[in-house]
């Protein structure tokens, strides 16, 4: 591919305005070597965040043309309209300044969540054995590769609508350690993520698991969460 | 409304939104029915006057509705509008009571 990008891109905080950059094309160009170049050859004073540049680390999320992605990842010429990119901070997120937004609240509700793992009472110096094809095992297995890029988030029309919900992300974090027979903090997960700040709220409309660029099922996750709160609510165990 | 409060209201709309599922496509054929074999008014009473099957079908039907919509519409205010807490619940609640009351009126209205 060659010729030229014409590359809007947001500046400033909430406040702001897009501006135009020219960009050379070039053959797998992704949407992070664009925003790159514009900042090393163009503005160095344009702001964004990366680090693995290889789909691990999370932390180049934007959203281009408007969809959420993540941009080391992202091909140019799968996402490019007539050689346009339009490229804004991630939605639902606080704007600190150009493509970086604060992050903060995010990882927040994971905590919130109860998204820190706590050891069971009596499991142990051993490792804990657990079965590959255990059904808790394969549960938790579908939702561990998240890498807390925030794409999910920003996706996601509840947290739009409830900005108490605590989002696709941290749900689906709180399901994985629901899933994991080595914790002991199960019954306190469950009142965590319940009721209208957590996985009531969430109206499966599955934006999170389209956008997820790690293909994973936080609707899956949300939906599991449902069901293990409405059984502990009929136990009385809520 | 704490967790156990929230999830035993969500658990409520499911269970009658199943309730539902059933009477709307009773209530359907009902009406097909009564169309298509162009029942008047007091054929129709007649056949409801005194039947505790009609009165209980309807008075089950009329609750889940109430029941369902009253917190469908919790959801929506509080999704929709920044007005939540107790004010905002007690209304839904005599919205739901009212549609409960009429529904329970109109099937009263067809036993007796």
């Amino acid at each position: 591919m060659t010729g030229t990008l014409r590359v809007s891109v947001w500046r400033g905080a909430a406040a702001g305005r897009l501006v135009e950059y020219e960009v050379p094309a070039q053959e797998s160009q992704t949407v992070l070597d664009v925003v790159s170049h514009i900042q090393r050859h163009l503005d160095p004073t344009l702001s964004y965040r990366f680090a693995c540049r290889v789909g691990m680390c999370g932390s180049c999320a934007m959203s281009v043309n408007g969809v959420p992605r993540w941009t080391c990842r992202t091909h140019v010429r799968r996402v490019a309209r007539d050689g346009r990119l339009e490229l804004r901070p991630l939605a639902n997120l606080p704007v600190i300044k150009d493509l970086a937004v604060e992050m903060g609240e995010f990882f927040a509700k994971w905590t919130r969540a109860g998204g820190a793992f706590v050891p069971a009472p009596g499991l142990g110096p051993d490792f804990a054995r657990v079965a590959p094809d255990a059904p808790a095992r394969q549960a938790a297995s579908a939702g561990i590769e998240c890498i807390g890029c925030g794409v999910c988030y920003a996706a996601c029309d509840v947290v739009r609508w409830n900005e108490e919900f605590l989002g696709p992300a941290a749900l689906n974090r709180a399901w994985t350690l629901l899933n994991d027979v080595r914790d002991g903090a199960g019954a306190a997960r469950l009142g965590a993520v319940a009721g209208d700040a957590g996985c009531h709220a969430c109206h499966s409309q599955q934006s999170c698991a389209l956008h997820c660029p790690k293909h994973l099922d936080p609707t899956a996750a949300i939906a599991g969460l449902k069901r293990a709160t409405a059984m502990a609510a009929l136990r009385g165990a809520l | 409304m704490g967790a156990r409060g929230e999830t035993w209201l969500w658990l409520l709309q499911r269970a009658t939104a199943v309730v539902l599922a059933f009477a709307v496509l009773v209530h359907l054929a009902t009406l097909i029915y009564a169309v298509r074999h162009g029942l008047s008014a007091a054929a129709i009473l007649a056949r409801t006057e005194g039947n505790v099957a009609w009165l209980g079908f309807y008075l089950l039907f009329a609750t889940a509705a109430a029941l369902h919509a009253g917190v469908g519409l919790r959801t929506v205010l509080r999704e929709m509008t920044p007005w939540r807490g107790a004010a905002a619940d007690l209304l839904v609640l005599l919205l739901a009571a009212l549609v409960a009351a009429a529904g329970w009126r109109a099937a009263f209205g067809l036993f007796a």
